[in-house]
């Protein structure tokens, strides 16, 4: 059983309320490092822990922290991003769900480091029941001297605030979080300037996803030191993976980076194996943006390696053979799960959530939606495939933000690996639009 | 002579004019822009599920900024119904992650038990079936929202049930007791 640092105490009862939290070492951060530590002494044991942003990009959040700017007679903002959106991610939700102390725990020491006097957590607007549960929290927070001015008589005073989004993927992107925070359109911002210099109402701004600033009370209490002797190399510590897809037990798992891959899928203390007896198919290993992979290369790198959960395994052979570790939302699909289906609802879902503002990727996301679409329903011509390929590489690179890249990367490496199965829809469009047909590698060979 | 056409009046209740006010103090002075999706939000649940032009435009006075600084952002967010629905708004998740489970399925029973497709409401008005991208709850797929709830691991049995809960159902606001 690997140590949890964050979800140790998830399952105690009434551990959502500020006194059982505090029973069990909760705000034991805040205290230590108001009472003992100057701002920048927290910001060397986040660097020293080697903590990387635990949202998708994987950026070192000591670093980050460090960049921020600070210019005399303006105020600086932290922002938590909680506008957990990435399909087959849901650890953030389950986090402020269950322990919504621990993330106001984190951003009360993460403000105090970054000389922040107010700072906002954005939530994606469909979990506004999670932000009931986050301002009721917060009120505690409040009531117990944690929150509000003079806290702890440390002198340090910060004021915490929830905000819902209004349904945009988009929103994730750290800029167009920060326009939609300001009352806007969810549009990305041309960068730089970044927002360490340039973020909410043009202050300098932190924006952090909920389970990096979640890990900061653990790096502050015990040293980032000691953080730093979990995981593997520069993947430190530990991860929340949210599985789900095809297996017998989905869920949120905290791991230790480093754990094997197959071990992860197929023991009974993660996601114990392939539902219905079946046998595994493919697997997105970082959330629906990096490219999917089928069993042999999600299990062995390319190399013959075991495949571990960690940043460098899960990228090792680039995108030829290779994946991402993301946001860590990890799903499995079994042998029945139609692959061309599959990625055609990755293609809608990005064509839906592109804000319009960047050409390749507006155009781009609908072509691509449109000509899987009609592989998938049996219309699809041989150069389709290569068109879609096309169509990715074009979108790649080219935009303001990352959602380009995110909504070519799947259907590239979809045609990548599968090629043999969007070819057989091409010429086979009877039996590939019948009631739950599949491609069968084995039997294509016979047809 | 005065020619204008008649406008109804769009007015919040005192407990959403509370809310409203609670966020926002949220912001700094000058900012309070910044409060268009939290009062969006509080205005679809105060006024049925919807966001009408005159609703608004209600929003903007109360901001103090340009209706056309409202519409923008009603439209441009996908949580925001800009057209009357029924009483409860069946959102089914249809991503990749709860496909996988099955939510092609229960978008085909639902529609086969309202008789309506996605984006239509139920004779009896009850329902209105809508289709939304990942929820953020591919574990427990395949499911659905209405309003602030969660409906998840649905089968034909269980979703059906919900529906039967969901007509019996009395809506109330969030900052309305017994909420």
């Amino acid at each position: 059983m690997g140590r949890k640092l964050l979800t140790e105490h998830i399952n105690v009862e009434g551990i959502q309320s500020f006194d059982v939290y505090r029973k069990h070492g909760g705000y034991a951060s805040v205290e230590k490092a108001l009472k003992t530590m100057t701002p920048e002494e927290v910001v060397e044991e986040v660097k020293a822990s080697g903590l990387r942003g635990r949202g998708g990009a994987g950026f070192p959040t000591g670093m980050k922290w460090s960049f921020l700017a600070k210019p005399e007679g303006k105020p600086r903002y932290l922002v938590c991003n909680a506008d957990e959106s990435e399909p087959g991610t849901f650890k953030d939700r389950y986090l402020m769900e269950k322990l919504p102390h621990l993330l106001i725990e984190g951003m009360i020491t993460s403000s105090y480091a970054l000389g922040c006097r107010t700072s906002y957590i954005y939530i994606r607007g469909e979990l506004l029941y999670v932000l009931r549960i986050l301002e009721k929290a917060i009120a505690e927070a409040y009531a117990n001297g944690f929150l509000g001015e003079n806290i702890l008589g440390s002198g340090y005073s910060l004021d915490l605030h929830v905000h819902p989004g209004g349904g945009a993927y988009i929103c994730g992107e750290e800029t167009a979080l920060l326009e939609s925070l300001e009352g806007k359109r969810g549009n990305p911002r041309n960068k730089p300037p970044f927002p360490a210099v340039w973020g909410l109402y043009g202050c300098p701004t932190v924006v952090n996803n909920v389970e990096s600033i979640a890990t900061v009370p653990w790096i502050v209490t015990n040293t980032g030191a000691e953080y730093a002797k979990f995981g593997v190399g520069r993947s430190a510590g530990t991860k929340l993976i949210s599985a789900g897809g095809n297996i017998n037990k989905p869920g949120v798992y905290e791991i230790e980076l480093g754990v094997p891959v197959e071990e992860f899928i197929y023991s009974d203390e993660y996601c114990g194996g392939i539902w219905k007896g079946r046998d595994m198919k493919a697997v997105i290993a970082g959330g629906s943006s990096v490219p999917i992979l089928p069993k042999e290369l999600i299990l062995k790198t390319a190399a013959g390696e075991d495949r571990l959960m960690t940043y460098e395994s899960l990228s090792d052979g680039g995108f030829a053979t290779g994946t991402m570790l993301g946001s860590g939302g990890f799903f499995v699909m079994d042998d029945h799960t139609c692959i061309v289906r599959h990625t055609w609802t990755l293609a809608r879902f990005y064509h839906h959530e592109s804000c319009g503002q960047c050409s390749p990727c507006r155009e781009g996301t609908g072509w691509m939606e449109k000509v899987l679409h009609r592989i998938e329903y049996g219309h699809g011509h041989m150069h389709d495939i290569d068109l879609l390929v096309s169509v990715a590489k074009q979108i790649e690179g080219n935009t303001i933000c990352p959602l380009g890249d995110a909504a070519a990367w799947p259907v590239a490496a979809a045609v990548r690996h599968f090629r043999e199965e969007f070819e057989w829809h091409v010429k086979h469009p009877q039996a590939a639009t019948a009631p739950g047909a599949v491609f069968n590698k084995a039997e294509s060979v016979l047809a | 002579m005065d020619q204008t056409v008649e406008k109804k009046e769009v007015q919040f209740s005192e407990g959403a004019m509370a809310e409203i006010r609670r966020y926002i103090s949220h912001y700094p002075e000058g900012r309070q822009k910044s409060a268009i999706l939290p009062i969006l939000h509080i205005a679809q649940a105060e006024f049925g599920g919807w966001v009408s032009p005159e609703v608004m435009d209600k929003v903007a006075e109360i901001l103090n900024i340009l209706p056309i600084e409202v519409y923008e952002v009603a439209t441009f967010y996908t949580m925001f119904n800009l057209k009357p629905v029924g009483k409860h708004v069946l959102e089914v998740c249809r991503t990749g992650p709860c496909m996988l489970r099955g939510s092609d399925q229960l978008i085909e029973h639902l529609e086969n038990r309202l008789g309506c497709k996605v984006g239509e409401t139920s004779a009896d008005g009850n329902f209105t079936l809508k289709t939304v991208e990942c929820l953020a709850s591919c574990g427990t797929g395949p499911m659905l929202q209405v309003r602030e709830k969660f409906y998840e691991n649905l089968d034909p049995a269980s979703a059906d049930q919900m529906l039967e809960e969901l007509k019996a159902l009395t809506v109330r606001k969030p900052w309305e007791e017994n909420y």
